[in-house]
Order: C-alpha cells, then sequence, then structure tokens
C-alpha cells in the first residue's frame, strides 16, 4: 500500500479535564474520502483540527504524507499551504474581494505572478459557480456562496488534502446541496479529503469510508453502505436513529 | 488685526513650521504606533513586554516633562539634534503610544477564524497581520486616530516652551510687541481649528472610502 494521506497513531488531546482525543489512530489513503460524524462533543471537529496542527496535540504522532507535523514555524507554514481548510464560518477576509481573497495566498506563499494567480482564481470561482460574484465583498454575498468562496480559496493552493470541519453547519437548509454539489464534485475528481460533517446523505453519496466518533474515540468505521445499513455498534445505531429520525 | 497683517510673513512662517511638525510627527507616529501594535500582538515574550512598557511610559508621562528632558538632556547625554528635529521626534515617539492603543483596539475587531484562514492557507504569522489583520484593524479605527492626529496637532504648540518659533510661540512675540493680545491670539485659535477641521474631515472622507463593504 502507498504512504497514507494522513496517518494518525495514538493521538491524545486533553482540553484542561475534558478528554477530547483519546489515543486515535486513523488512516486516509490518497483520493480517500472520509466522513467523521457522531455527537457534537465527541472530539471529532478536533480530530480535523489536529490534521493541519490548528490544534497542537499532547501525545502521539500525526504524518501528512509521510511526514511528521513539523513544529509551529515556516515549516509547519509550508505543509499548511499543502492542505486546504474549510470552516464552519467560511472565515473569509472581510476587506477583501472574493477575486481577492482566492488570490492572496497563491501570491504571498506561492508566489506565482499576478496573471496567473488571476487566471486560476478566475478558473475556480467559475467551477465553483461563483464567478460573476468575484469583485463583491464576503458580507455581500448569502452563506453559501461565501462557503464556496471559501472552497475556491483553498483549492487556488493547488492543496493534496481538504479538511472540511463541518462546512455546511452554519448555512440555511437550501443553500447547504449548493455546497455539497461542490464537494461531491471534488471527491470524484480524485481529492484527499476529511470531511467533519452532519449530512448524511452526502456521506452515503460521497464518502470511502465513515468514522463515528464518540467522547474521543473512534467507535466504528466502515464504508457507508455497511455503516448505515448494517451499523454494528449500538452507540451508532442510537446516533443514526436520532439524527434520521426527522 | 493690523498686527496680524503687518507680521504677515514672520506669522506664516511660523505656521509652516506648525505644518511641518505635524505632518512629519503623524507620518512617523502612524507608522511606530503600527509597528508598537505589531510588537504587541506577536508572539514573543521579549517583544510583548517592551511595547507594552513602551505604550505605559509615554501615555503616562506628560509631554511637557518628555520635551523638556529631550531638550535639556540628551544635549548633556551628548546626542545634540536642532531644536524642532528633537521636537519632531518627542511628539513621534509619544502620539504613537496613542495610536498603538487605537490600532490595538481595532485588532479586536478582526475574527480570530480570519487568522486561523490565514495560517490554514499557508501565511506565516508576519504575512497573516501585514495582509489580513492590521489592514482591518487600521480600518476600524480611522476617525480615532483622526482624534489622535488632532490632539498631536494641539501639541505641537508645546514646542513654543523649548524655544522652537511655530505658530504659537509667533504669536505670543507678536502680542509682546504690539499688545493686541484679542485679535492675534483669536487669529492664532482660528488658524488651529481650521487644521484641526481638516484633519477630522480627511478622516471621515478616508473612513467612507476604506470602509469594508458590507
Amino acid at each position: 500500500m502507498s504512504t497514507p494521506m494522513v496517518s494518525m497513531r495514538g493521538v491524545d488531546k486533553r482540553f484542561g479535564d475534558l478528554h477530547v482525543l483519546c489515543s486515535i489512530d486513523l488512516d486516509v489513503a490518497p483520493q480517500e474520502v472520509v466522513v467523521v460524524i457522531g455527537p457534537s462533543g465527541s472530539g471529532k471537529s478536533t480530530l480535523c483540527r489536529t490534521i493541519n496542527r490548528l490544534e497542537p496535540i499532547d501525545a502521539g504522532e500525526i504524518r501528512v504524507d509521510g511526514r511528521p507535523l513539523p513544529e509551529e514555524g515556516a515549516q509547519l507554514a509550508q505543509l499548511r499551504a499543502d492542505v486546504g481548510m474549510v470552516f464552519q464560518s467560511f472565515n473569509l477576509f472581510g476587506h477583501l474581494s472574493v477575486l481577492d481573497n482566492v488570490m492572496l495566498a497563491p501570491l504571498k506563499v506561492r508566489k506565482v505572478s499576478k496573471a496567473t494567480a488571476r487566471a486560476e482564481a478566475m478558473a475556480l470561482l467559475e467551477r465553483v459557480g461563483i464567478a460573476d460574484k468575484a469583485d463583491r465583498f464576503p458580507a455581500q454575498l448569502s452563506g453559501g456562496q461565501q462557503q464556496r468562496a471559501a472552497i475556491a480559496r483553498s483549492l487556488a493552493m493547488h492543496p493534496k488534502l481538504m479538511l472540511f470541519d463541518e462546512p455546511t453547519s452554519a448555512l440555511d437548509p437550501e443553500m447547504v446541496s449548493e455546497v455539497l454539489e461542490v464537494m461531491v464534485g471534488l471527491a470524484r475528481d480524485g481529492m484527499t479529503m476529511v470531511v467533519v460533517t452532519h449530512e448524511m446523505g452526502f456521506a452515503r453519496r460521497a464518502a470511502d469510508r465513515v468514522v463515528f466518533m464518540d467522547a474521543g474515540q473512534i467507535v466504528e468505521e466502515a464504508p457507508p453502505a455497511e455503516f448505515f445499513d448494517a451499523t454494528r455498534s449500538e452507540r451508532a445505531r442510537s446516533f443514526l436513529s436520532n439524527v434520521l429520525a426527522h | 488685526m493690523t498686527a496680524v497683517i503687518e507680521n504677515l510673513d514672520p506669522l506664516l512662517r511660523a505656521l509652516g513650521t506648525t505644518v511641518l511638525i505635524l505632518v512629519i510627527s503623524a507620518v512617523g507616529s502612524l507608522v511606530l504606533g503600527v509597528l508598537v501594535t505589531v510588537a504587541r500582538v506577536s508572539p514573543i515574550p521579549v517583544l510583548r513586554g517592551a511595547a507594552f512598557a513602551y505604550v505605559q511610559v509615554f501615555v503616562n508621562v506628560p509631554l511637557l516633562a518628555l520635551l523638556l528632558l529631550a531638550v535639556f538632556a540628551l544635549p548633556d547625554a551628548g546626542l545634540l539634534m536642532p531644536l524642532t528635529t528633537t521636537v519632531i521626534v518627542v511628539l513621534t515617539v509619544y502620539e504613537a503610544a496613542y495610536v498603538a492603543e487605537a490600532v490595538r483596539s481595532g485588532i479586536n475587531t478582526v475574527a480570530a477564524g480570519q487568522v486561523e484562514a490565514a495560517r490554514a492557507l499557508g501565511l506565516r504569522l508576519s504575512q497573516t497581520l501585514r495582509h489580513v489583520v492590521v489592514p482591518q484593524a487600521v480600518r476600524a479605527v480611522v476617525q480615532p486616530l483622526g482624534n489622535v492626529m488632532i490632539a498631536l496637532l494641539m501639541n505641537t504648540a508645546l514646542a513654543a516652551t523649548v524655544g522652537v518659533v511655530e505658530l504659537t510661540s509667533a504669536v505670543n512675540k507678536v502680542n509682546l510687541v504690539a499688545a493686541q493680545p484679542i485679535p492675534i491670539f483669536t487669529a492664532a485659535g482660528l488658524t488651529y481649528m481650521a487644521l484641526a477641521l481638516a484633519i477630522g474631515l480627511a478622516a471621515g472622507r478616508i473612513e467612507k472610502k476604506v470602509a469594508i463593504h458590507r
């Protein structure tokens, strides 16, 4: 088997008395789409955020594309440049137009020329369906449009891995699908993805593997069909029946 | 009024000195103030401590005391500068502390999530500050910075106490000869008001121009 894109071994993390990640082992293969689900407070967002070291861990080891995560500094910045991240609250830069949001990191981190950055940014905005909003500012866009801009901003760095931390949780229901469509397209194009979400439909459609977390532990992992139709653990069954009841 | 008109030449020259001190100290204190703020939010404890101490010292010592110290103590310590230069340096470091305080309050308006997003994209901390945090922080405090600049204008009058012939010093001299205090000091007061108004209007326009579109 090739080197995993992400490899977590014995990862431990505490917030004070709260043990948010208890000895997590997880591998994500290149081009694999792993969907992480679980109740709030289960540690799934924290798990996602440890992969690019937005949350430092207390013990264990995380490797991205075979390399251990470096300490804070220039090397970590380099690694983060190769790992895209999409947040629940979009976090677009408020003083920059959508186009400038997408161009900023390629210009300043990759040092590409302005013309190249602009052309790529426009192509990406086209791909996520908001090219007509390129000159708007984030606050002038709907939530769904902002999140698609944020995805384009991440893709502009040509990441080898994308992390999605509840990308649709802050969206109105009718805007969820436009964001999920973009993500399904990415998965189909072979992007390696770790997606923390409550969207079971997306997990069924796009995931190669579903990871179910509870109380800081991975309780169950399986391909989506198996996970949803032949759930093994009692905890996952009760979670699913609560989520799918409505 | 005759005293003002008869002495128009030296008065205008003095006004020129006031504006010169104002403009150079304004630019200097804005630049220095932003740098102090950056040091204050940096992850390096020594820099943070130094910036904190800087602000505390200059906010808590009277400007007049600093001016007297610089004009009389620095030459004693072997550093001799022209008077106007000394005043510009003192005003710059003094007002920079107030600029730093204003900009720091602006930094708190920039959502922490944007800093995370910038770092997740691979921007280094210095790039994150320069391209994401400071531009938004400064936009949020244009009006307060305008007020700091108006205070700076008023503070240039203290240069008179250490022998620089700027506007206040010049009108004082004219009055000593002509003894027409009401028209002379009224004219000076109106001139300061006009300059302050210009700074206020400029700040208002800049604020509108750089406002973050919503």
